[in-house]
């Protein structure tokens, strides 16, 4: 309730003191507005830091209306005025409009200055009156773009029809490629890389290594153009053949290999000679086998040389080579103009072998060499046999390594043939004079007949000691130094010695043979011989075995081969055996294979048998209880030793 | 020459029936067969030998094959492979 002039105090009023009272408090009115803040703050970012506005808005609204009140003559207003529809207005404005119109159409493009030469207030009102034509024929379709002569013009271009066109190029050919890295793959691939670096250091070599290198590498390259396309496949063809003979042969490779004659057994140390397989070569069948040999590095490859024994029929001479894989042809055919006597393979060098002739001439055949002539050979000049050639054999490689063998003829000479810088040079060693034989020749010169050499031996290890047999019978025990006389001689046979061999184990025996029927087995040391046996036939070859010091083989001339034991049987062979089919065919040769245990024998019509032996000519000594059984060659020297000690004389 | 003897010396031998050179892309180069029977052995066994060849040298590179004989009831046949030619042979073993 008021009541006048009372002053209410409030409750809570503030107690002021008298002086507080009558402080005079001055109040000023300002323009300010006191609700604007007074310190607004920006951030500059020039000086990156807050700064305080310089000027800060004072106004304070107190009310606000958005008031919808247009000009009149405002654009809007006008629009607003003419759809409210004014009649008239609209009457004036149409005779102007005609003429306008026409002006109008005239300057359809045309700018804002010819329009203003007509008149400002004439134009405007003819702007009004165009703009007010058009704009109610089209107001509802157009909108207005500008206050000025506008004429919206639009125009279509043809849209071309839309074709698809694709193009295909041709696929790149692919071709599927598959491979598998094997081992072999990758390990061809390091070998080509070590073959190419090899190649690339063999250019840096010295040009001398290189000509060598070239030439080989144009013979390899010559030999190759040369080849069809037939040539290259020899190789292959060759290993066919063998399997083709192998299958043929199958029962005689399986009997090589496995059979052995259980028979043997019960034959009481009589042994046999199984026939395996026959070489022969068209061309050879008029000839006699006059020479075998095994080569020491192929153990299946064995040399043949043809020729004649007859003094009247002398022909050509062959050697060939067969291989036991191959039992149907021979691996190398050579042929010459004389009969081939002898040959003897060199053991260090397998390739070469040496040959005499008929003729007395030696040659030396190169397997290597693809031609079918020999490589060198003498001849007249260079100090050629005047007689045949018995015997060649290869020895070791001299100081200057050159390779040479000796060789015995009928003519009495021992010559050793060198060979040195591609040429045979001869060093007559030995001639062989003949006892007694000092003939008076015309005018009182005393001739001396030279003995015939018809094959000799050289012992196996001491080097300078050999035997020469002759056709008398004689054996002499010579030596390499001394050239006129001999060590020892020995009153061996009545007919001429055919063959001699040192025994392979025992230093100090030998063996020989002769056209008297006889063979004989010696102790160097002593004059007579130990062993005597007689064969009822010329015996053509004799051949100890490689394996058993008290084993050898010899054949005759009725066809027969005789093998002897001396540890079984001191007296008898093991082994009497017709080995060749026709009666006048008479054997000429036998070898012992190194190491398996077949023989070889050649006979006169060109053939070549090949037999194995059966287990009872094969023994070796048993093994006694309790005790080892020492193999090796003492064993066999024992062996042999034991028993000539029972023949010698006390 | 040489070789064509010995190709002649192999077909003459006894129980052959026939030879056959096959060059490295299977194409028969030499035969004495039938020229469908000659296609179908090169196909065969050129693919054989390729086989036979990489299992020898599978488990050994530095070992090759010699050569693969296959004996059937009928009859033997040898493959010789060379580096560019697979010479067949097709012989009768027991006869």
């Amino acid at each position: 309730e008021w009541s006048a002039g009372k002053t209410v105090k409030p409750p809570d009023q503030l107690e002021l003191t008298e002086a507080e009272l009558k402080e005079e408090f001055t109040r000023v009115l300002t323009a300010n507005n006191p609700h604007a803040p007074q310190n607004i703050v920006r951030y500059n970012f020039k000086e990156r830091a807050y700064k305080p506005i310089s000027h800060i808005d004072q106004t304070a609204i107190h009310f606000s209306l958005n008031g919808n009140l247009i000009l009149k003559d405002s654009d809007e207003g006008r629009r607003q005025s003419l759809r409210s529809g004014n009649a008239s207005e609209k009457a004036p404005v149409e005779t102007s409009a005609e003429a306008s119109e026409g002006s109008g159409v005239k300057d359809e493009g045309s700018t804002e200055d010819t329009q203003a030469a007509e008149g400002a207030e004439t134009a405007k009102a003819a702007e009004a009156a165009e703009e007010e034509e058009p704009p109610p024929t089209k107001e509802k379709e157009r909108k207005l773009a500008n206050q000025f002569n506008f004429i919206e013009r639009s125009s279509r271009t043809i849209n071309n029809p839309l074709r698809e066109r694709a193009s295909q190029s041709e696929p790149t050919p692919c071709k599927n490629f598959s491979g598998n890295a094997n081992q072999w793959v990758i390990y061809d691939a390091y070998i080509e890389e070590v073959q190419k670096m090899e190649k690339s250091k063999e250019k840096e070599k010295p040009k001398a290594q290189t000509a060598k290198k070239e030439e080989k590498g144009k013979k390899l390259t010559s030999l190759e153009s040369q080849s069809d396309d037939i040539t290259k496949i020899s190789n292959a063809a060759k290993i066919v053949e063998r399997m083709v003979n192998q299958n043929t042969f199958d029962d005689i490779a399986q009997d090589f290999k496995y059979f052995e004659d259980a028979s043997d057994e019960y034959r009481d140390h009589r042994g046999t000679l199984l026939p395996l397989w026959k070489f022969q070569y068209d061309k050879t069948k008029r000839l006699s086998v006059t020479a075998i040999s095994w080569n020491p590095k192929y153990k299946d490859l064995f040399a043949v040389g043809y020729g004649s024994y007859d003094f009247m029929k002398q022909s050509q001479g062959m050697l060939v080579l067969y291989t036991m894989k191959n039992p149907s042809f021979p691996e190398y055919v050579f042929s010459s103009e004389s009969g081939i006597m002898c040959l003897d393979i060199h053991d260090d060098h397998p390739h070469l072998m040496a040959v005499g002739f008929y003729d007395g001439n030696v040659a030396i055949y190169n397997l290597k060499k693809a031609t079918s002539q020999p490589s060198y050979k003498s001849s007249g000049k260079s100090g050629k046999h005047t007689d045949p050639v018995w015997q060649v054999k290869w020895q070791k490689d001299d100081m200057d390594n050159n390779l040479n063998f000796f060789s015995v003829s009928s003519d009495g000479r021992i010559v050793s043939w060198t060979l040195v810088k591609n040429e045979l040079v001869y060093t007559d060693i030995i001639k062989l004079p003949a006892e007694g034989t000092v003939m008076q020749g015309p005018e009182g010169l005393q001739l001396q007949t030279f003995g015939c050499g018809t094959s000799f031996d050289f012992h196996k290890k001491i080097d300078y000691l050999f035997l020469v047999g002759t056709e008398e019978g004689k054996i002499y025990k010579c030596s390499k130094c001394y050239s006129s006389q001999f060590l020892d001689v020995f009153e061996a046979h009545h007919m001429a010695v055919d063959s001699i061999s040192w025994n392979p184990y025992h230093l100090k025996v030998f063996i020989s043979c002769s056209s008297d029927w006889t063979v004989k087995i010696w102790d160097h040391t002593i004059k007579t011989p130990m062993f005597v046996y007689d064969l009822n036939a010329a015996v053509g070859d004799v051949a100890w075995s490689p394996y058993s010091s008290t084993v050898f083989a010899a054949v005759t001339t009725d066809g027969k081969a005789h093998v002897f034991d001396l540890n079984i049987n001191k007296y008898e062979a093991l082994c009497n055996q017709i080995v060749v089919a026709k009666k006048k065919n008479k054997i000429t040769h036998i070898q012992f294979n190194p190491m398996y245990p077949i023989v070889i024998i050649g006979d006169e019509r060109g053939q070549i048998v090949c037999l194995k032996l059966s287990p009872n000519l094969r023994k070796m000594p048993k093994e006694k209880k309790g005790q080892e059984v020492k193999k090796g060659p003492e064993v066999e020297i024992a062996k042999l030793e034991k028993l000539l000690s029972l023949v010698r004389e006390p | 020459a040489e070789v064509e003897e010995t190709l002649k010396r192999i077909q003459a031998h006894k129980g052959v029936m026939a030879t056959m050179v096959i060059n490295a892309e299977g194409i028969p180069i030499r035969t004495t067969l039938d020229n469908s029977t000659t296609v179908q052995y090169a196909g065969l066994l050129q693919q054989l030998t390729m086989k036979a060849r990489s299992t020898v040298r599978d488990i050994d590179p530095q070992n090759d094959l010699t050569f693969l004989r296959i004996r059937s009831k009928k009859h033997e046949i040898m493959v010789a492979p060379d580096k560019e030619f697979l010479l067949i042979v097709i012989q009768n073993p027991t006869e």
